[in-house]
């Protein structure tokens, strides 16, 4: 089975702050890490892998720098990696992601065998749309299976796969064809431990790097910022409220009076509430 | 990139800070239309808070508002129909068809494109719920038009264009994004980011039926069953009138009893900040913020909640927002209404004890007389 997995470097979030005058990113020194979402569509990729055989392939699009996340991937057990890395992808919306790497797979299915199942994690912490893998699988004409939890089976003589995916107030159990797309929920695995020769194997391993016109993309009209649909127009700080907390006076106040002062403020501003919390309590 | 500051000049957004003209295929797309979720029977809450959104921007624009409904024939279908009508759409675009019972993308999307590319819509709302995302990714991609995702802001322009505001940077700044030269302009929008707009009594106004041209042995993909969640409350929170939350002030997992206890004193549901769910001491779907749920309760009451970004973009819909924190410095004080600069492990359960006696039948007939 041939299973490619797409993923993202993204700045670890956690970590990047605002410039508190400027209102602009301070990127310098941020880690960098592999989108934590996709680490569970990688982990369910190798476990498919381990159960019925074949090869995985990751691919990221990025600046050069991206083939980190690539080797890291590697040193989990993926066996091929694949950079997808162009200065006219700069400034890709999703639309423009999806077609450039839904590209790039059409190319490693060319070179390495057509993909019987590709999968993305859920979103990415910086994007946060959840766009990119519906739009490959529609550019893919792939069935597309999304907040994926659980493989429950696969047969690969009769093309069929089981799985059941969250969705609105429960699990939806599904039964769909290969090859699919498959966007994986979080929490639903655990990456493993890469082993000592995945590591060294990551280390010593080429990177496949492909260029837009290596990858096959002939229309560079639909890269980059040519091939978006949307423009960012304005980047800014949220507006902060003007009026700070009214706070409840505490200086010589046992608990329970503090806590009769606060239910009291409470319902002087909301009025409506002390008989609908009454009902609601009884 | 441009900065919140006043005192620069904005440049001139929208179109006309593009000097371009939207391409002739597109001049006849018109209107705005709201994607009506409706899954095993029941319209999601979000279409509606959509609709009241979408009728602000169709005003402006002067034109109408429409919903798209998809289901199966039968009476919920035509009752998601008449409350499409009663939360403000001047018509409706509607694909009935047994097909459509359970969602699955490819019917779905190949309905909802169907419908846009016959009848043109210039705006697409969709709800960003799990159906909703599914869903506009898909049909994005097949229309080749731009995608907003998450959106916490919709307005329009003095030229028309959709200006879609949504966080970015982990939530730490907001950004406009625009789809210019593309129609439909499609944008998603979270469960309870925009108010609940007031449901109206209308009669059905004009309906206008689409076939289908999908048959079912067509659709690969099938629906082998469904599993609703056992736990009903984690469902509610997101439409709960009171919430009370913990962070990680609280210290510990077993602090969070209190919080529970709390709000099972006053009727709430609970939630709490995104690195209780990390350390495993609350399910996923009890977070309340930009990657959890956002709330609009009557009453918010965090308790150990510092007041990330993050966690403010979820709760500021909150009618009242009460802030339990021993730093008085803590962010959660400036947007708060209320605040309390104490212990919360050693005030809660103060707090639940006053609720109680307060909301007591005893005085309850106190409050009557
Ligand atoms: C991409 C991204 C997405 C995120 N999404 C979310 C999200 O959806 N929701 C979310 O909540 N967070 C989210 N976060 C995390 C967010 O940035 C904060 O880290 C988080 O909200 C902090 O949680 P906290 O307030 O519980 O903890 P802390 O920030 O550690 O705050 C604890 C607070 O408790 C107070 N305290 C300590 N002891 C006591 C006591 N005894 N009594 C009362 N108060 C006490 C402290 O003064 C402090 O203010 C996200 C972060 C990123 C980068």
């Amino acid at each position: 089975m041939h299973i490619v997995v797409s993923i993202k470097q993204v700045p670890d979030s956690a970590q990047i702050r605002v410039h508190p005058v400027t209102n602009t990113i301070m990127r310098q020194g941020v880690p960098t890490i592999i989108n934590p979402y996709d680490l569970f569509a990688l982990e369910e990729a190798l476990r498919l892998r381990d159960a019925y055989g074949g090869e995985v392939t990751v691919l990221t699009m990025g600046p050069p720098m991206a083939e980190d996340c690539l080797r890291k991937a590697l040193g989990y057990g993926a066996d091929r990696a694949v950079l997808l890395t162009d200065r006219y992808f700069a400034g890709s919306d999703t639309l423009a992601t999806s077609f450039a790497l839904s590209q790039a797979i059409a190319k490693i299915g060319e070179m390495f065998g057509p993909p019987d199942v590709v999968f993305t994690g859920k979103q990415t912490i910086d994007g946060d749309t959840a766009q990119v893998g519906p739009g490959i699988a529609k550019r893919l004409d792939l069935f597309q299976l999304t907040y994926v939890a659980k493989i429950a089976s696969i047969d690969l003589a009769a093309r069929e796969i089981t799985v059941e995916r969250r969705c609105e107030g429960g699990t939806q159990k599904l039964k769909s064809r290969l090859p699919c797309l498959i966007t994986m929920l979080e929490g639903t695995n655990e990456m493993r431990r890469g082993s000592i020769e995945d590591a060294l194997c990551a280390a010593r391993s080429r990177i496949v790097k492909w260029s837009a016109a290596e990858a096959g993309i002939e229309d560079l009209t639909k890269c980059g910022l040519r091939g978006s649909p949307t423009v960012v127009k304005r980047v800014f700080a949220p507006t902060p409220r003007s009026q700070k907390a009214v706070q409840i006076d505490t200086a010589e106040k046992t608990l329970r009076d503090l806590a009769d002062e606060l239910i009291g403020a409470i319902f002087t501003r909301q009025p409506a509430l002390e008989p609908e919390l009454a009902f609601e309590a009884a | 990139m441009s900065s919140a500051n006043p005192e620069t000049p904005r440049p001139p957004a929208g179109r006309a800070g593009m000097k371009k003209e939207l391409p002739e295929r597109f001049r006849d797309y018109r209107h705005v239309w709201v994607f009506i979720e409706l899954e095993r029977g029941q319209v999601h809450p979000v279409s509606f808070e959509l609709l009241g959104e979408g009728r602000k921007l169709a005003d402006k624009l002067g034109v109408q508002l429409a919903g798209a409904v998809l289901g199966p024939p039968g009476e919920a279908t035509q009752n998601a129909v008449a409350e499409a009508f009663a939360y403000g759409a001047d018509l409706v675009y509607l694909v009935e068809a047994p097909l459509l019972a359970d969602y699955r993308n490819e019917p779905f999307a190949k309905a909802m494109t169907d419908l846009v590319d016959t009848y043109k819509p210039e705006i697409l709302l969709l709800g960003a719920t799990t159906l909703g995302r599914d869903l506009a990714g898909s049909v994005a991609t097949t229309l080749l038009t731009g995608l907003t995702a998450d959106c916490t802001e919709l307005d329009v322009d003095a030229d028309g264009s959709l200006a879609a505001t949504r966080p970015t940077f982990g939530g730490s700044l907001l950004c406009t994004i625009y789809t210019l030269n593309y129609r439909p302009q499609m944008a998603t929008v979270r469960p309870r980011v925009m108010p609940m707009p007031q449901r109206a009594d209308r009669a059905i106004g004009r309906v206008i039926a689409h076939k289908l041209s999908l048959a079912e042995d067509e659709i690969v993909t099938k629906v082998l069953g469904f599993l609703p969640d056992s736990q009903s409350g984690t469902a509610n929170l997101a439409y709960a009138d009171v919430v009370v939350a913990g962070g990680l002030g609280l210290g510990g997992a077993e602090n969070l009893q209190l919080v529970k206890s709390l709000a099972r004193a006053i009727g709430a549901e609970f939630g709490c900040s995104r690195p209780l769910v990390q350390k495993g001491w609350m399910p996923a779907d009890r977070q309340i913020g930009q990657t959890g749920k956002t709330i609009r309760p009557k009453l918010y009451i965090a308790a150990g909640i510092s007041g990330a970004i993050q966690h403010r973009v979820g709760v500021e819909g909150a009618d009242l927002i009460v802030a339990i924190n021993t730093d008085p410095n803590a962010p959660i004080f400036d947007f708060a209404h209320l605040g309390i600069v104490t212990d919360a492990v050693r005030f809660l359960p103060a707090l639940i004890e006053a609720f109680t006696r307060r909301l007591s039948p005893h005085s309850r007939d106190k409050l009557a007389s």
